[in-house]
């Protein structure tokens, strides 16, 4: 039968392709292709640069070649699945699928298989409980923090309050736009700001409405959670209507050099981060030296030091890190994916390591505990500058509102116990 | 010399008309059955599993569901993706409510509730005909999503509206949630899709099947010879969701073990389901399984060709992978419209006669 | 006035300027359609490929580019040439044109008398096609398309409007977008140059008889390849219209090719026969969805875009089961 025959052709393929490592193994599951291609290529780039950098000038991490078998998946979340599945076996470190739909999926199935899963500023939220989600680290930042960040910024602007404020959030309507909306009602309650919420649906090329709507009510601030086209049609949107665009505040991943083409309609537009901007880092002169001169760099070198760009290196660099900790804590070379999640539940992030890496500064300082798998949620704050066509940080990584935000993630990650029969971890 | 057919006398009307009256075709599928049950477990890695069987029978189900429709009924549908959404979250709803339920009953009811949301989405098609009703159902697509995404209820009011898979067990063995064993899940659908599959078939060639193939055929002249267009166009539409629904419901249950509806259910789906049945054939029982065969296993053994085998940069791989799958579709298209089933069907001919083709 | 009337007013005119916007895509779906039969699912998509082509020309960039690179190690993007506006537009006509014959050549013409079915199939197997081979060559990041179109709101309308509303209350004047309006006047100058062109020329009369009856048209001596041809570099043409106007709201980007999404329920409404149908579908679909939304949308709780047109079309289909405008469907045994 022909199926049988494909199958056996397919299985064949597999078996031959299956490459033999005896090396780290951080498989990349990327997407170049699709609605989300332009956010997912300059992350992917700089997460393999990162490691090609650190198999060409320190040979590997602890003397271990790093190996980046990258799989595509369209962020779509069955492909997820299938990179998933297709990759593990080759003795796979950890995982950053950055799709929160892709998250999702993997979740139990990394619990189940003893590997770590990485959400750098993305996914679950509540993962941050590292008692009931043994795997999955969400460090330095995630959705809430970062709402709750804006909303300091916006306080801060404000002489210390946003009592009475009407903020608008517009929000990319899925899984991933409406992870906020639970901590901003609570914040709406608790600082007396009312919020008004704005949906747009996939791809969002068309908000005429929506921006219809913010032009006749006029909130004060509006919180753009986007993704894709949905960023650029309302940051475009946004300057039509001459909205004042430093009222206006980005999530990080509505902070990209992508969103902001719009060029001087965009000047003064805000957005959360949790790494620094820019390229003015000794890092990257090593990694023009050693990955893009010679040849090596994963993209065309096009993205060097762009915001997607610093986020996968950054999230590289945190895996590197976790993995030396591993090598660290058990005292073998060749770590296992267990290790692997043992080294990054004792990850130290110091201002020295950071230097260390050549990144002084990049990012927060933080500590991930057992019980606390997202560090303290410090945020910053990154502004776009038409003129000089660039980002620049004008706030510090500071922490957000995090009693009520723990709170809410214990209540979240309770519920997902509950639901799932999870005991929670004693620690 | 492999289609004997000398000799095989029948002599009942039951074996007369049973499905595989050549006795070659017959062992044939006998021996597909005992593969797909005995030998492909016992070789079946966790890839294998879930990357390529699983959803192999996942959509073939779903195909299967979409080809009474389109195949058999006639009535083009674009909502095959909002459908699969309802019977996903109706077996979350299901399986959070009622804890104790087994896996098959929540299936089974997943569907049925799906059958009935179908049948009032099918409605408009006593009306609208052809292309319209393709855009008609469209409607039923976008706004099913945008319901269950919308109201908190249906995914008991998590922060990001993603639902997932509890762990459930049958005869001691884990079949959704981590833990399950690869091979579990596979077997489970596997049930399924030749239960279904065997229900189809029947269904197909008795009466509530003529009465569909009628309509397709012609709905007035089925009409005048007294073919009620209310009923078989509804019943159509209501067993098509049932299916589709079982589909969705093993989806979400088994095969990925969370979902979120917009970008797991969009309109996407629906258009890789319709293709699955096109290519494979409609109005096949067959077909429906290698249309899905070639939708799921090709962008697969593309991708492990491509990046795997010839060592390709994974985006060049995957713009390749667009440009082959859709060349394919239009090189299939040219060479044999009516489908992956058509061919063997051909094939099949000449092996009858072949080595002795006059 | 009363600012809330005034706000109504102002919701259905950008209603009207969006399903101008809508109507730009449906218009080449009906072209093709009526021509031959075939549901073109590739339209988003040529409308996609267009404007890639458009601003891969105008930016010089070297088409292929990242696949020669991958081959050969080479790292080269651009020739370094700015080509002006309207030459580069002139070119992706051309490549359009080139597109038309190709498909005629190679898909449709194997493919005549076949079940619309299959041929809508086949448009989508180009679809898919279409997508890899423009990202492969003309890679797949974003673009900003810069065609010298105005855009922003416009203020003059927004101060003139400002005194309407009575005083006291609040209200910032109308706002409408100056795209929309330039998108307007292109649609409406679009229309008419297409029904002179098929009323009055000897190849818009061969056309219209193609659209009536294939068998009579051929058995005249009108060559169907020739018109298909003809139609399909129009349609072409069409969709780099589209690409224009909505790759100038969002940049030019992958999702570009969703928007055939948003033509689908004008086509149904306008009925797929009829290019008046494909703008007053566009008019009414705009302003319903855009209304909706601004009065019961916020109600519970919105983004009800997406599923309120095709249930406005499916509404008037209820009714009038070929659309608006369609022709009149007459069923014998």
């Amino acid at each position: 039968m022909k199926f049988t025959k494909l199958a056996t052709i397919a299985l064949t393929t597999m078996a031959v392709s299956a490459p033999v490592v005896a090396d780290l193994v951080f498989p990349s599951l990327s997407y170049r292709t699709g609605p989300y291609a332009s956010g997912g290529a300059p992350y992917a780039d700089g997460y393999a640069d990162y490691f090609t950098l650190l198999n060409e000038r320190d040979g590997g991490i602890g003397g271990v070649k790093t190996a980046v078998p990258e799989c595509e998946t369209g962020y779509n979340t069955a492909k997820g699945v299938e990179c998933y599945e297709a990759t593990k076996g080759d003795g796979a470190l950890t995982y950053q699928p950055l799709s929160t739909g892709i998250t999702y999926q993997l979740i139990p199935k990394t619990m189940a298989d003893d590997i770590p899963l990485m959400t750098q500023g993305y996914g679950r939220t509540s993962g941050a409980n590292g008692k009931v989600f043994s795997h999955v680290f969400n460090f330095p930042a995630n959705y809430w923090s970062g709402a709750s960040r804006i909303i300091n910024r916006i306080k801060e602007e404000n002489s210390g309050s946003a009592e009475g404020r009407n903020i608008a959030l517009v929000y990319h309507n899925s899984g991933y736009g409406k992870e906020p909306i639970t901590t901003l009602k609570a914040l709406a309650d608790k600082e007396g700001f009312n919020l008004t919420l704005i949906p747009v649906d996939h791809p969002g090329q068309e908000q005429k409405s929506q921006w219809l709507q913010i032009r006749r009510e006029r909130p004060d601030n509006i919180i753009l959670y986007g993704w894709g086209v949905m960023n650029q049609v309302a940051l475009k949107e946004a300057a039509n209507i001459r909205y004042p665009m430093d009222q206006m505040f980005g999530i990080w991943w509505s902070g990209t050099d992508n969103d902001a083409l719009e060029g001087m309609g965009s000047h003064g537009y805000k957005a959360a981060t949790f790494h620094n901007v820019g390229s003015d880092f000794p890092v990257y002169a090593d990694i023009q030296k050693f990955v893009v001169d010679a040849g090596l760099a994963a993209g065309d070198g096009s993205n060097v030091g762009t915001v997607l760009y610093n986020r996968g290196m950054y999230s590289a660099m945190l895996a590197a890190s976790g993995a030396a900790k591993a090598q660290e804590i058990h005292g073998v070379k060749d770590i296992t994916s267990g290790m692997m999640r043992d080294g990054l539940e004792a990850l130290d992030v110091t201002d020295a390591l950071m230097a260390a890496a050549g990144m002084p500064e990049f990012g927060p300082e933080f500590t991930v505990s057992c019980s606390n798998h997202g560090g303290p949620g410090d945020v910053g704050i990154q502004q776009w500058d038409a003129n000089d066509r660039q980002w620049k940080l004008i706030g510090g990584f500071e922490a957000p509102d995090t009693k009520l935000i723990n709170q809410l993630i214990k209540v979240d990650s309770e519920a997902y116990a509950a639901e799932n029969n999870i005991t929670p971890r004693d620690c | 010399m492999f289609y004997r057919e000398s000799g095989d006398f029948k002599k009942t009307y039951q074996k007369d008309n049973q499905t595989f009256p050549i006795k070659f075709d017959r062992w044939r599928y006998y021996f597909v059955m005992l593969v797909a049950f005995i030998v492909v477990p016992m070789f079946l890695t966790d890839y294998m599993a879930n990357a390529v069987m699983t959803p192999f029978l996942v959509w073939a189900i779903a195909a299967l569901g979409l080809n009474i429709l389109v195949g058999y009924t006639g009535q083009l549908s674009l909502g095959t993706g909002g459908f699969m959404a309802v019977g996903a979250y109706a077996t979350y709803k299901l399986m959070t409510a009622f804890p104790g339920m087994d896996m098959v009953s929540v299936v089974l009811l997943s569907g049925l509730i799906t059958a009935v949301v179908g049948a009032l989405f099918g409605l408009p098609s006593l009306r609208i005909k052809g292309f319209y009703l393709a855009v008609a159902t469209l409607a039923a697509q976008f706004f099913l999503v945008w319901l269950l995404n919308k109201v908190p209820w249906f995914y008991n009011y998590s922060a990001s509206g993603q639902i997932s898979a509890p762990q459930r067990e049958m005869f001691g063995v884990i079949i959704t949630g981590p833990h399950a064993t690869p091979v579990a899940g596979y077997l489970f659908c596997l049930v399924f899709a030749v239960g279904l599959a065997w229900v189809a078939r029947n269904l197909t060639r008795g009466r509530l099947g003529r009465s569909w193939m009628a309509i397709r055929d012609m709905d007035i002249a089925a009409e005048i010879i007294g073919v009620n267009p209310l009923a078989a166009k509804l019943s159509a539409f209501a067993v098509s969701s049932f299916f589709v629904g079982i589909a969705g419901s093993l989806f979400f249950s088994v095969y990925l073990g969370a979902a979120e509806v917009t970008e797991a259910f969009g309109i996407s789906v629906s258009f890789a389901v319709l293709f699955m049945v096109i290519i494979g054939g409609l109005g096949s029982i067959f077909g429906s399984f290698i249309g899905a065969a070639f939708m799921v296993l090709m962008p697969v053994l593309l991708k492990n060709i491509l990046v795997g085998g010839m060592g390709w940069p994974t985006d060049l791989a995957a713009h390749f992978e667009f440009i082959i799958v859709g060349g394919l579709i239009l090189i299939f298209l040219i060479v044999e419209p009516h489908g992956l089933a058509q061919m063997a069907r051909v094939l099949k001919e000449k092996l009858r006669l072949w080595p002795f083709p006059h | 006035m009363s600012a809330d009337f005034l706000y109504i007013i102002e919701v259905i005119l950008n209603g009207l300027m969006a399903g101008v916007m809508y109507s730009l895509v449906a218009l080449g779906f009906v072209l093709i359609f009526k021509a031959s039969g075939i549901f073109n699912y590739a339209q988003g998509v040529m409308a996609l490929f267009a404007a890639l082509t458009l601003v891969g020309i105008q930016t010089g960039q070297i088409p292929f580019s990242h696949l020669i690179n991958a081959i050969f190690g080479t790292n080269m993007h651009h020739f370094g040439w700015q080509v002006p506006t309207i030459i580069a537009i002139l070119l992706t006509v051309g490549v359009m044109v080139l597109f038309a014959i190709i498909v005629e050549r190679y898909i449709l013409h194997h493919l005549v008398n076949q079940e619309p079915i299959i041929l809508f199939m086949a448009t989508i197997g180009l679809a898919y096609f279409m997508e890899g081979f423009g990202d492969i060559m003309w890679g797949s990041d974003i673009k900003t398309l810069d065609v010298g179109l105005p855009s922003g709101g416009s203020l003059w309308l927004e101060e003139y409007t400002l005194g309407w509303a009575a005083e006291g209350e609040n209200y910032y004047g109308m706002y409408l977008d100056k795209l929309d309006m330039v998108a307007s006047l292109v649609a409406i100058v679009l229309v008419v140059s297409l029904t002179i062109f098929s009323q009055y020329t000897k190849t818009g009369r061969a056309l219209r008889a193609v659209a009536d009856d294939h068998q009579a048209a051929l058995s005249v001596g009108i060559s169907l390849r020739t018109i298909w041809v003809i139609v399909w570099s129009i349609a072409g043409f069409v969709a780099l219209v589209a690409g224009i106007m909505w790759g100038a709201k969002s940049g030019v980007q992958f999702s570009l090719s969703l928007i055939a999404l948003k033509a689908l329920p004008v086509l149904m409404l306008g009925g797929f026969t009829s290019i008046p149908g494909a703008i007053i579908g566009g008019l009414i679909i705009g302003v319903g969805e855009k209304l909706f939304e601004y009065s019961i949308g916020p109600l519970i709780g919105g983004a009800t875009e997406n599923w309120f047109a095709y249930v406005l079309a499916l509404m008037f289909l209820v009714f009038r089961p070929q659309g608006l405008f369609g022709e009149k469907i007459i069923e014998r045994v």
